[in-house]
């Protein structure tokens, strides 16, 4: 699903490296997670998955199955499949959250050109899928992300994903700023959507988000590269014992 | 020489020629004193204050500069809503494109019409508003307006109107110069919506005077058409008595030169007065909002918005004043402009301008400029939004809160569709 081959990326104002060769690869049907300590490159690795400005590749590729994700629009991105939940989703003053959701689903389904859907069948499909991350008529009307709580706005970003339907996920620390119910509510809205034809990136600080979306593969990042590769257990050292072993252990 | 007397001599001379239009009645010597008050003033310059971020030249000279006539196959403005027609065709009204001049609560007539008659309301309003509204700044071409309209109407209303009049105003001469002066007074009690929208010639010259009796309302909406050549400068005057309300709304997009001033007066305790406009141009385009509000009572609210979206080289203006008298105590105030930059080559100028002498008030104002937030537009990219509908979406939400100032709900939504079908028409 997605292929990520010594991935060296820079800031494009600065002469600062920030990946240093990220070697990754999720499967479909997967759930992969990336845990590391502040300023490891975590973020960074999904916003230049995603498409942000302000990065430079220097090296290396990121593949959506097959395709080359780096020579692509994020727009282009988004229609191939990849979807970014933002550890800080952007408050857009003036756009109600329905227009902006509609105008996306039918922006995506006009690039992979497939029709686009009526105003009748969003509204239905919206309503049920809203229904169960218990987002009210009222959060679908008001500006996107404006007022939002914390775990509205978290709610919001598994509301998109679920009507975008997207191949690959990358969520990017989702469980920050959650309180325990709003976690499970958040987790429960990405455990339904785990498909078999669909691959999960999952970045977090905390195992504790892992205890509610299982991982099947975890990876500890830092400095700039995945330094180790495990399963779930691996989440639960880190929980116990911190990275200091960890990191210890592969200098 | 002084800049006064050099500015008198150059009026004089290009107004050697110039008189006012004869076989009006009792309107003949209002005129005159109009003319004289030009003549004093002379004709807008350069090197006014008042002009500094726009060349009033074109709009002053003797000679018009021809616009060419926009073609669309739009459906009109307003078509949607049930409304009283009155069509001017490059100033000039056009009897038999308008509606009858009646409706309930109310008489509307044309100016050339009630001159005529030796008693009548008109003529203690006719240029009244717009020689107060030259102190404590001189606006000559008001003034010119007052002399030389040849055209417009007089409404009166006397309760509630449900049918909003429509002033529409055609372009069809590629060099018609328009001067419409239209009056309107609504009673005690009484409410109004006035509409207005088209280009109306290749140079207007509009002057509405609005006297608002106590707890009376008026409502006006207005765009001003879309010939990209076409030159405006348009004067709205209005003077508000006790708990009466005052609403004006206007939309502009594309025109090569527009100065749009409103001058209000709050003369009556508990009054509001809320003005706002949108405009969205690109090129050789020059908006200009200029709005005087005089708070001379105790407890009025004012209340100004506007928004303006640039680019490609084009500029905005905004001059906007409160002056709060010694006695307007408990007054509200508040003004905002703001412009939308979606390019590094367009400009936006704004003189925001508070004088208060009474000490228990509170006003606010703010101006900001500046580009399309790259946060929201990157946010709206990742979802698979593409970038220039991603701008235009921001673009219209900025602008939706100037939009949002008009009250009556299904005007503000037409206006925000024709705003969302335009930008979509030139994303092609």
């Amino acid at each position: 699903m997605l292929e990520i081959k010594g991935l060296e990326v820079k800031l494009e104002d600065e002469d600062k490296q920030i990946l240093k060769g990220v070697d990754l690869k999720v499967e479909a049907g997967k759930v992969h997670a990336i845990m590391g300590p502040n300023g490891s490159g975590k973020s960074t690795l999904s916003y230049v998955l995603s498409g942000r400005d302000g990065y430079e590749v220097t090296g290396g590729s990121a593949t959506l199955e097959g395709e080359d994700l780096l020579e692509l629009e994020a727009e282009e991105r988004a229609a191939a499949g990849l979807f970014l939940a933002f550890q800080y989703p952007v408050e857009i003053p003036g756009v109600g959250n329905m227009t902006f959701l509609r105008t996306a689903v039918n922006a995506q389904r006009k690039a992979r050109g497939e029709e686009e859907l009526s105003a009748a069948d969003f509204l239905k499909v919206i309503r049920e899928k809203a229904k169960s991350l218990k987002i009210d008529a009222d959060m679908l009307k008001r500006p996107v992300n404006v007022g939002f709580s914390g775990g509205e706005k978290k709610r919001n970003e598994i509301l998109q994903m679920a009507m975008l339907e997207p191949k690959m996920c990358i969520l990017d620390e989702t469980d920050s700023g959650l309180d325990v119910d709003a976690m499970k509510l958040v987790s429960e809205g990405v455990n339904a959507l785990r498909d078999e034809g669909r691959g999960f990136l999952v970045i977090t600080h905390y195992q504790r988000l892992l205890d509610h979306i299982k991982p099947d593969v975890v990876h500890i990042m830092a400095n700039g590269r995945i330094v180790k590769t495990g399963g779930p257990e691996l989440a639960l050292e880190v929980e116990k014992n911190g990275y200091a072993d960890i990191l210890a252990e592969i200098a | 020489m002084s800049l006064q007397k050099a500015k008198q001599e150059a009026t004089a001379a290009q107004l050697t020629a110039v008189s006012v239009p004869d076989g009006a009645g009792w309107l003949t010597s209002l005129r005159e004193d109009a003319l004289k008050r030009v003549h004093t003033m002379g004709l807008p310059s350069r090197r006014d204050e008042y002009w500094k971020y726009t060349r009033p030249d074109t709009l002053a000279a003797a000679d018009v500069t021809p616009a060419a006539l926009f073609e669309n196959d739009e459906t009109p403005m307003f078509d949607e809503i049930d409304r009283l027609k009155v069509v001017f065709v490059d100033g000039v009204f056009d009897a038999d494109a308008s509606d009858d001049l009646a409706g309930e609560n109310l008489t509307i007539e044309r100016l050339v019409d009630v001159a005529k008659a030796d008693i009548h309301w008109a003529k203690d309003l006719y240029g009244a508003l717009e020689l107060a509204g030259q102190t404590p700044v001189e606006r000559p071409l008001a003034a010119y307006n007052t002399a030389m309209a040849t055209d417009g109407v007089v409404i009166r209303v006397t309760g509630a109107v449900s049918r909003p009049v429509n002033l529409i105003h055609k372009h069809l001469d590629t060099t018609s110069d328009a001067i419409l002066h239209h009056v309107v007074k609504v009673e005690e009690g009484a409410s109004f919506t006035l509409l207005e929208n088209g280009p109306a010639a290749a140079r207007f010259n509009s002057v509405l005077e609005v006297d608002i009796a106590d707890k009376a309302a008026f409502n006006h909406v207005r765009t001003q058409g879309r010939d990209h050549e076409r030159r405006v400068a348009t004067h709205l005057f209005t003077r508000l008595g006790e708990e009466s309300a005052f609403k004006s709304f206007t939309l502009t997009a594309n025109g090569v030169l527009t100065r749009n001033e409103c001058v209000i007066e709050l003369t009556g305790d508990n009054a509001i007065a809320h003005v706002a406009g949108a405009c969205v141009g690109e090129g050789d385009f020059h908006h200009d909002d200029t709005v005087f509000i005089t708070h001379d009572a105790v407890d009025c609210e004012s209340r100004q918005v506007f928004k303006k979206v640039l680019r490609n080289g084009a500029t905005g203006v905004f001059q906007g004043k409160i002056l709060v008298k010694p006695d307007a105590q408990k007054t509200d105030g508040y003004q905002i402009s703001q412009s939308l930059l979606l390019d590094e080559d367009s400009q936006f100028l704004a003189k925001p301008e508070l004088e208060i002498y009474a000490d228990d008030v509170a006003c606010s104002h703010g101006s900001t400029t500046g580009a399309i937030d790259e946060e929201g537009l990157f946010y709206l990219r990742a979802r698979g939004v593409p970038k220039d509908i991603a701008t235009d979406l921001m673009t219209l939400a900025f602008l939706a809160e100037a939009v949002e100032e008009i009250e009556d709900e299904a005007l503000a939504d037409e206006i925000l569709a024709r705003l969302e079908s335009w930008l979509e028409r030139r994303r092609g």
